[in-house]
């Protein structure tokens, strides 16, 4: 008997032990936070975790190692093309890295998750920190506006949470030879849009296309600029009561349901997550003009077979009347620090270094384009044409739906423009789709992050 | 399985016949069972707790607070037109998917077991394959038979019609037929392995004579076949249902994201995607609901299917 109760002693402790060691990674919340500001820093390794997209991870490895040389502070680096999934688990019981790069409109969503729970880092005081092995502050290099954008200070109150990363002029992207060919001119205005959409359709050719209804969202934030402005769009988007009954809402819809009638009826069965490369295709083979996306496209598509005379050419969003303001979305991607990281003070060095001299030329030898002043001379091959986009008179637009508690069943993607896929294939009315904004859009204002 | 053979050894071994032996033995027991019951304890018990514990809670994936909010996930539950329509999908997809695999399994076992055909192992390894192979082939392939544009289907059909205007397989109104094509098309080979099996097992004698009475072969196939491996089937019809709630999400995941526009949004993909939008508890709440939608929706099969078991 004696045997058997030791044994059980023995059983419940292992399994005991075994619980604890499950909660075990979880480091208290605040600790070390600020221990490290007078330790010397070739003690300190900070954890840098980054989304590898389609510029590759070599250009980590290099800017982590320059950082290193410049500051003696260790770089522990992470990388992966699901980084969600990567850091995810860990950080779900505890361990956060210092800097992450990640970027909002991800399907995981993770830093919107950080923004609606308010644990990311205020890094405002970056903005006026040195960059290391420079005698310029990060305030000088980073270029105007980026920093002023519901996307990197998210809660609309002055204070800057995330810091910009690469961007990207995002537009219609199209086969500029196509053009040439059929001696098609490139429409300034969306009625000219509709004149060539049925000279293209004569032809068999469709206007418009997109990968899947996410990449509607810098097609909308360029349309709500070009309708009203930047007072329309920031009442829009912080979901103002009465917005979308304004004729300028209405002036939106009408264009996104008229292409939706121009779109190429194939377009919806393939815009997921799978097969949207299919849709791209449809503009490399002239079965569709146009597709809005961003200037990684020609990298993502760089294998494909395509028409004869093929060339890509991008355009910002026609003028809503003639001689109107053009406007093409710019689009970048975020680092922040998560409130429960340890070595905050070096991450925030991390962070000053992005913008330096050298890491902005290995981030452009990726075509990874920095937010910084005087890029332009870096830039090479169709980015010399893309990034002239605002130079040839497109204005930039910036920011986003701003950020609310989370809501069941409540996305901006579901939203806004999910539906589009039904607007295509006629499967939803325009009234519906914009009653179905309206409804959402209440709901989003009442849940506003404050 | 494994768990419960031992449990029923030890039971056995109650009869004294030699209590230092017999005390040797238990202890021994114990040590075996105590492993894994410590492990389903730690990896099934306290997580399915925990389930339940959340979807009264709610909290961020990430965020460490969690507020108490009762019943309130479940009541938005009810009002939630996307979380009703995923359920409706996911019941579609039980229901249909199961009615024709179960057909159709139950029919190539029956041929396959009983006929004199050639190629028998052939046909066998055949049907099993989609098995063996992963979700994310599977949908490979038919991402491949569905292309709108030069699709094996639409070609096939272009023999036939005109196909200037192609069908949309993974279009609004067709996407999740084109599921549960995909979803039969893996499942039948496992069913019908298990089916041939048990039909392997029904004695050649009864067929003999039940031949030399007249019966056809279709009436030997409801009056002997079935009957005789009607235990089977019942277990099968369980896991029919656990798997196609389980295979549901992975089809879907990977074949179209729940769309377009919410489409094809089963059950369990829209709980991964509430679980992104930052609402963990509100996601615990559909995953409770699925729990135990499941158990009822077995124990209510298994119920109904209930029969004398008939020996041979």
């Amino acid at each position: 008997m004696k045997k058997k109760r030791l044994l059980s002693v023995f059983l419940c402790t292992s399994m005991v032990a075994s619980l604890v060691a499950g909660c075990g990674g979880q480091p208290q919340a605040d600790s070390g936070s600020n221990a490290d500001a007078d330790a010397p820093k070739d003690d300190v390794t900070i954890k840098v975790a980054a989304l590898e997209t389609g510029y590759g991870s070599d250009m980590w490895k290099e800017v982590c190692d320059a950082f290193t040389a410049e500051t003696g502070i260790k770089v522990e680096l992470t990388t992966d093309k699901k980084l969600e999934d990567v850091i995810g688990p860990s950080m779900q019981g505890g361990d956060y890295p210092d800097v992450i790069h990640l970027a909002t409109g991800r399907e995981a969503a993770l830093t919107e998750q950080f923004i609606k729970g308010n644990m990311i880092a205020e890094v405002t005081d970056v903005l006026s920190m040195q960059v290391p092995g420079e005698d310029a502050k990060v305030s000088d290099k980073i270029a105007g506006g980026f920093t002023d954008t519901s996307l990197t200070n998210p809660y609309n109150d002055g204070k800057t949470y995330l810091m910009p990363m690469f961007y990207s002029p995002c537009g219609l992207f199209y086969n500029a030879g196509l053009l040439e060919q059929k001696g098609w001119a490139l429409p300034t205005t969306w009625d000219e849009m509709w004149e060539l959409g049925d000279k293209a359709k004569a032809e068999g050719i469709y206007l418009f296309t997109y990968p899947t209804t996410g990449y509607f969202d810098t097609f909308f934030y360029a349309l709500m600029y070009s309708v009203g402005g930047p007072e329309f769009f920031d009442k829009a988007t912080r979901y103002e009561e009465g917005i979308w009954e304004t004729p300028e809402a209405q002036k939106c819809f009408d264009i996104i349901a008229k292409l939706a009638s121009y779109t190429n009826p194939i377009t919806p069965a393939q815009a997921n997550d799978q097969d949207f490369t299919q849709n791209q295709q449809l503009v490399l083979d002239n079965k569709a003009i146009f597709m809005p996306n961003g200037t990684w496209i020609v990298g993502e598509m760089a294998e494909a077979p395509r028409a004869d005379g093929f060339k890509w050419g991008m355009t910002a969003l026609p003028a809503i009347d003639k001689g109107g303001d053009s406007y093409s979305y710019t689009w970048f991607e975020q680092a922040w620090i998560p409130s429960g990281a340890e070595h905050i003070d070096a991450a925030k060095q991390f962070m000053a270094f992005l913008y330096s001299d050298k890491a902005c030329e290995a981030f452009a030898k990726s075509n990874a384009i920095q937010p910084v002043l005087n890029i332009a001379d870096k830039l090479q091959g169709d980015n010399v044409l893309f990034y002239s986009i605002y130079d040839n008179g497109a204005k930039a637009a910036m920011g986003n739906f701003a950020a609310f508690d989370a809501i069941p069943g409540v996305e901006v993607r579901t939203v806004f423009l999910d539906p589009v896929n039904s607007l295509v294939s006629g499967d939803m009315t325009k009234e519906t789709w914009i009653k179905g904004i309206i409804e959402g859009s209440d709901k989003m204002r009442a849940n506003l992050k404050k | 399985m494994k768990l419960s053979a031992v449990l029923y050894e030890s039971c056995k071994g109650k009869e004294p016949v030699d209590m230092k032996e017999n005390k040797g033995l238990k202890c021994f027991r114990f040590l075996c069972i105590a492993p894994a019951t410590i492990l389903f304890f730690v990896f099934m018990i306290v997580p399915t707790f925990n389930v339940f514990r959340m979807s009264m809670y709610e909290k961020g994936a990430y965020s460490p607070n969690e507020t108490f909010v009762g019943f309130k996930n479940f009541q938005t539950l009810l009002q939630d037109a996307n979380f009703i329509r995923s359920m409706q999908n996911m019941i579609l997809l039980v229901v249909v998917v199961t009615v024709i695999t179960f057909a159709f399994a139950l029919v190539f076992a029956g041929i396959l077991s009983r006929e004199k055909i050639k190629g028998q192992n052939f046909f066998r390894i055949v049907f099993y394959i989609p098995n063996i192979l992963s979700v994310v082939v599977i949908s490979g392939i038919f991402s491949a038979i569905y292309k709108p544009e030069n699709g094996m289907l639409n070609s096939i059909i272009g023999l036939f019609r005109d196909m200037s205007d192609p069908i949309l397989w993974k279009g609004q109104s067709l996407v999740m037929v084109s599921i549960i094509i995909a979803m039969v098309w893996q499942a039948i080979g496992y069913y019908m392995v298990m089916y041939m099996a048990s039909m392997a097992s029904v004695p050649e004698s009864l067929y003999e004579s039940a031949g030399l009475d007249g019966a056809s072969r279709v009436t030997q196939f409801f009056q002997i076949t079935i009957p005789l491996i009607w235990t089977n089937i019942r277990t099968t019809l369980t896991f029919f249902i656990i798997s196609t709630i389980n295979m549901a999400f992975l089809f879907v995941k990977a074949m179209t994201s729940g769309g377009p526009n919410g489409a094809s949004d089963v059950a369990l993909n829209y709980m991964y995607s509430q679980k992104d939008a930052g609402l963990f508890g509100y996601s615990m709440a559909i995953g409770v609901v699925i729990f135990l939608f499941s158990f009822a929706l077995s124990a209510l099969v298994n119920k109904v299917t209930e029969r004398e078991p008939l020996e041979f």
